[in-house]
């Protein structure tokens, strides 16, 4: 499929190392009391999106605190960005996560910061200080989430769905090379939920960004995977060709601690499998 | 299956000064590191420093007074009421004024501190900051630890001289004292050894009550709950370590000092 129309240069990404992927999961294992994930493996290509469904408690929101080291899985390794880190100091892997942008399942925000702050929180990282330019950055991202007028709010004074949007702003205003959802969608209304979907779409298509995306709306998912981003028309637009073109957009079904199912949104219409029809429906 | 376990109790207790060791070690070299947050270090000695001052004098006054009006009657049994200044001024520099000092901040910042990290954790801020690049340890663990050891000194000092003062109140008006006497007795009596050991208390004080303050914040969880028992036991550990390292650092630089 990808043969037909590999899709404008501007989708590459400014890659690392761009044979391998970039994130990398080989046999990963943790569990608490219980065991969560049981020996997962996969990989997120440069520039391609995989989205993660699954009941919830499977290990949806483990597996991406797994891929930016927040927590350290009991066996197995992961890679990312060409770096293995499972074996790495926490000292270390700060500079790693610069690169990698993350959106929190209840968005995270810093509550005593204002949402500016929020948003430039990386940028005044490496001058201290919030310059006119960051400034203006801040603006610039809030204006991709189109939240400009709440710069000078407090995350409390936001609605739910205005918090998740800031905390995509906050992920993207440093342009990582990756970028982890952890359900942008969740609890919000269709209407908020395709704005923040036409986003994501958006950041796929505009900047070709890889990205690991949990969501447990299947429309949501199906959404991304027919969709593209008009830049001209600057909106989503449904793609005409009827899965010609490449979007980019693969899913992943995990179950029981282990993936079930991995491949195309055509391919998972297919799929026999009971379990997988049965979520479909 | 057993309630509880005591190699499991024990195995955690261990973990846990391992924990809180290696957090108070990182918190030490970070200074030596970078980046440095000059802002977020100057923001935390105004909420510590200048916001205990008031606590600090009140106890501080107090407490000189008392000592004082305590210490007259038993001198004046003896005919060395002249005595007074010089009793009140060792008492408060080698002793009240450090360790009282440290026990205020620690109920009033261990505490705070606790709380706001704790809220942090379960709110899952720290692992965006985590996630962001920053470490916490840098940004919010060390800003606090130094200004903490600053800020102790100089209330420490604060609070001797303002005992002091309370002192010379009780002495003056109720006792009757020569104000000229109190004064030269009380500042004759400090050796070099008690003025150093004044001010070497209250720096490891204040490095107690932060790295303590912020261990329990950085090691909450279970919600709300959570945040209202890390900050219960920050203040309880602390005014505890408070106490048992101001014998052994007593006990260490009497033995320097020979007295
Ligand atoms: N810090 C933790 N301590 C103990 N157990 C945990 C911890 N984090 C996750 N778990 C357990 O791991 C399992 C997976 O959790 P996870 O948050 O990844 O689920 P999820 O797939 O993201 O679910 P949801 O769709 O509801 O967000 C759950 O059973 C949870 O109880
Ligand atoms: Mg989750």
């Amino acid at each position: 499929m990808s043969s037909l129309a590999p899709p404008a240069e501007q989708r590459q990404p400014t890659a690392t190392s761009k044979a391998d992927a970039a994130i990398r999961f080989e046999k990963v294992e943790i569990g608490f009391d219980h065991p969560v994930l049981g020996g997962i493996s996969f990989q997120l290509p440069h520039g391609e999106t995989k989205i993660l469904m699954g009941e919830a408690g499977t290990g949806k929101t483990l597996v991406l605190k797994l891929a930016l080291g927040l927590l350290k899985p009991d066996a197995g390794r992961i890679t990312v960005l060409g770096e293995e880190i499972t074996q790495m100091r926490e000292e270390d892997l700060f500079a790693l996560r610069r690169k990698i942008g993350m959106v929190f399942q209840e968005s995270a925000l810093f509550d005593s910061l204002t949402v500016e702050e929020n948003v430039a929180y990386r940028l005044m990282e490496e001058t201290g200080r919030l310059t006119d330019e960051i400034h203006a950055r801040v603006l610039e991202a809030l204006r991709f989430v189109e939240l400009e007028h709440t710069v000078d709010l407090f995350p409390s004074e936001l609605s739910g769905g205005m918090r998740r949007r800031v905390a995509i702003a906050r992920a993207i205003i440093t342009r990582p090379e990756v970028i982890l959802y952890d359900s942008p969608t969740g609890g919000l209304d269709p209407v908020t939920s395709d704005t923040i979907i036409e986003l994501i779409v958006k950041q796929r298509d505009v900047y070709g960004t890889s990205s690991l995306l949990v969501t447990s709306r299947l429309q949501d998912a199906f959404t991304m995977a027919s969709h593209c981003f008009d830049q001209k028309q600057n909106k989503m637009v449904p793609v005409a060709d009827g899965g010609v073109r490449d979007l980019h957009t693969r899913f992943l079904m995990l179950r029981d601690g282990q993936i079930i199912f991995e491949g195309t949104a055509a391919d998972m219409l297919r799929s026999n499998d009971p379990y997988i029809r049965e979520y479909l429906s | 299956m057993p309630i509880f376990s005591l190699t499991e109790i024990a195995k955690e207790q261990v973990e846990a000064v391992q924990d809180y060791s290696l957090l108070a070690g990182r918190s030490l070299t970070n200074i030596f590191g970078h980046p440095r947050y000059f802002a977020d270090t100057l923001l935390q000695a105004d909420s510590i420093g200048v916001g205990s001052l008031p606590i600090v004098i009140l106890t501080g006054f107090f407490t000189g007074a008392v000592l004082a009006l305590q210490t007259s009657s038993t001198l004046q049994q003896f005919g060395s009421l002249s005595l007074t200044g010089k009793l009140v001024s060792l008492s408060m520099v080698r002793e009240l004024g450090p360790v009282l000092t440290g026990l205020m901040v620690a109920g009033r910042n261990s505490s705070g501190m606790a709380s706001e990290l704790g809220s942090m954790k379960v709110t899952e801020q720290i692992d965006a900051m985590r996630s962001m690049g920053v470490d916490p340890s840098k940004k919010l663990v060390t800003p606090r630890v130094v200004a903490s050891m600053i800020m102790l000194f100089f209330l420490s000092i604060i609070s001797n001289l303002v005992g002091l003062t309370g002192g010379f109140v009780i002495s003056y008006l109720l006792l009757g004292l020569d104000p000229n006497q109190y004064w030269t007795t009380a500042y004759q009596a400090l050796r070099f050894g008690d003025v150093f050991m004044g001010l070497c208390k209250p720096v490891l004080f204040g490095f107690i009550i932060s790295s303590i303050g912020c261990y329990y914040g950085l090691s909450a969880k279970g919600g709300t709950q959570g945040v209202g028992r890390a900050t219960t036991q920050a203040v309880v550990a602390a005014s505890v370590l408070i106490l048992v390292s101001d014998f052994f650092v007593t006990r260490l630089l009497m033995g320097i000092f020979q007295y």
